[in-house]
């Protein structure tokens, strides 16, 4: 049984390993490599103020981008999964629209409504309400503005999973003794859901530390991120060594990351 | 979440304080939907809700300050058993102290003294059905409604529970309006049982006077087994038979009541039976009958009482006391 099962998954993994493995493992093997063997890249990657400070600010950047989407998602699938049938639809195309529309697409669209002559600042110094350009994007506001709007649509899915499991007789129950809408939605469906929304920050947290084009170009080279460092590196100066350092730094994070939630996702038994 | 829909018709009831009544019928009988209109979940198209006098039908479930223990437990799965307790306390807004107090007190009255740090997860089912009735009763509601609250137990457990619910309501002289499907436990834990059938009351009393007089054939035949023979002229198939008071041209007794005689006794109610089938059922024996004129009859009887050598096929006569059957 087991075997057969083993089998139907190997060109899965088969197509994993030559996809990911082999590369990383090149990946790593640059950074012990290049430009000479040893572990100087990783040194310089870990006390290089530039470097430490990309790091920094992708960790600041990824962990308030989690905060808004995740809680911006809440309330999205909170009416996705209680609320009547035509906000359901609504919600629904909210959700699914982003999806087939490319990362670039959604990237210069923000770069058209929100740059300095952009329509929000055109319009609204026409009408007046401010005389000189508001700075929304080439800056962490940019990014982090088109990052949570990218990212919302990812978080709903395990939080709609989490809300859906909640059994209807547990509100009713809390109602039936006398719980104010507000205790019930914070003292019981909320901690309900709490595998959710852990659930749905991890990836959503995941995946931004990973972003390159959208903070590439709301950032404008500004506010650069742990990624576009690592295309940088790679791409215009000839660095690689350090570039795949980086990497495999974030690389181990993450897997650090995923390995403790586990562990910690199997110690509470939810 | 209640997907189906049963319409109540012209249901009446009055229920005294410290009573314990039990809603009893088939499925999709309106039993629940009548439970849920007291608990205020759902509200009823026309008619009128009080409470010592007080209209209660607009007030919504979180005002009404009744107890209610649900299907399923409905139990905070994120609390331990105290918190759980505590938390209709706190929404009460009680002091700490208070609520303290009162969760030990709740925990040693259901019995789960030493388990109040677990989470529902952590319990047997029965242990759950404690802490949903504790919760419940925490904050002494003057009513407490229960939705099949054993359904999900086994039987064992179940008449355990039953022991428990009947100690705890006379602890705590709340009344209990209690739904089942389950004509035993009603029989065992009711001061009086309400029959629903087809979104209508059939008929509400004490369970030995819905067993014995039940006011028609639905609530006859739905509470253990009865047998029902057709009366012309005073007579049951050409045979002249005592009848007991009352209008209808059916005689309905209950199978305890009658008896197997191997000939005809000398007088009597009696009349000649067919043996189709016996099923030994320990200190009881079920035996099914059928007249000559094939009307099915089943008599319980103590297995140590039966004669010998009885095979289906066998002729023999049934016999009762005129008194013991009524007129349906």
């Amino acid at each position: 049984m087991l075997r057969s099962r083993l089998f139907l998954l190997a060109p899965l993994l088969v197509f994993l390993a030559l996809a990911y493995l082999v590369p990383f493992l090149g990946v790593m093997r640059w950074s012990v490599t290049l430009p000479e063997p040893g572990l100087g890249q990783y040194k310089t990657a870990l006390t290089d103020p530039l470097v430490l400070s990309v790091i920094w600010r992708t960790v600041r950047i990824c962990a308030l981008v989690t905060v808004l989407a995740v809680a911006m998602a809440y309330i999205i699938t909170l009416l996705w999964v209680r609320g009547g049938p035509v906000m359901r639809l609504f919600v629904e195309l909210c959700i699914l629209i982003p999806f087939w529309i490319s990362v670039l697409t959604r990237a210069f669209g923000w770069l058209a409504l929100l740059s300095n002559r952009g329509i929000i600042n055109t319009w609204g110094q026409e009408i007046g309400i401010f005389s000189e350009p508001l700075a929304l994007v080439r800056n962490e506001f940019g990014v982090v503005l088109g990052m949570v709007h990218f990212l919302i649509p990812f978080a709903v899915f395990p939080l709609a999973s989490a809300m859906r499991s909640v059994d209807e007789r547990v509100l009713l129950a809390a109602r039936g003794m006398g719980a104010s809408r507000a205790r019930i939605f914070w003292q019981v469906f909320v901690p309900m859901t709490k595998t959710g929304i852990f659930g749905a920050c991890l990836l959503v947290f995941v995946f931004a530390l990973g972003f390159f084009v959208t903070p590439a170009i709301l950032g404008g080279g500004r506010s650069v991120l742990v990624a576009e460092l690592i295309w940088l590196r790679i791409f215009q100066s000839p660095d690689w060594g350090l570039g795949a350092a980086i990497s495999v730094i974030m690389m181990v994070a993450i897997g650090l990351l995923l390995a403790l939630t586990m562990k910690y996702a199997k110690g509470t038994g939810r | 979440m209640f997907g189906r829909f049963t319409a109540l018709q012209d249901i009446s009831m009055t229920i005294g304080r410290g009573e314990f009544v039990t809603l009893l019928g088939p499925s999709g009988s309106g039993k629940t939907t009548f439970l849920m209109i007291l608990s205020g979940f759902e509200a009823p198209t026309s008619g009128r809700l009080t409470l010592d006098g007080r209209e209660m039908t607009g007030t919504p479930p979180e005002a009404r300050g009744f107890g209610m223990v649900f299907q399923g437990y409905a139990l905070f799965p994120h609390m331990t058993v105290e918190e759980n307790i505590a938390f209709p306390l706190k929404v009460q807004g009680r002091s700490s102290a208070d609520v303290s107090k009162r969760v030990r007190d709740m925990v040693e009255m259901v019995g789960l003294g030493g388990h109040g740090h677990k989470r529902p997860s952590g319990l047997s089912g029965g242990q759950q059905q404690r802490v949903a009735l504790a919760r419940a009763l925490a904050y002494e509601p003057p009513v407490l409604l229960l939705d099949e609250p054993f359904s999900a137990l086994d039987k064992n457990l179940r008449g355990q529970m039953q022991d428990e619910m009947r100690r705890i309501h006379q602890e705590t002289g709340t009344t209990f309006v209690f739904v089942t499907h389950d004509q035993e436990e009603a029989l065992a834990l009711s001061s009086r049982i309400a029959i629903f059938e087809k979104g209508q009351l059939q008929q509400i009393a004490a369970p030995r006077e819905i067993y014995e007089r039940p006011s028609n054939r639905f609530v006859a035949e739905f509470l253990g087994d009865i047998n029902i023979l057709p009366v012309a002229s005073s007579q049951i198939e050409g045979r002249a038979i005592r009848l007991p008071d009352g209008a209808g041209d059916h005689l309905a007794i209950r199978p305890e009541y009658m008896d197997l005689l191997v000939s005809e006794p000398a007088s009597g109610n009696a009349l000649p039976v067919e043996l189709k089938d016996l099923t030994y059922l320990g200190s009881e024996t079920r035996l099914a009958l059928t007249t000559k004129g094939g009307v099915p009859v089943v008599l319980h009887m103590p297995t140590a009482k039966l004669p010998d050598g009885l095979v289906p096929g066998a002729a023999v006569w049934t016999s009762w006391d005129a008194h013991r059957g009524f007129m349906l």
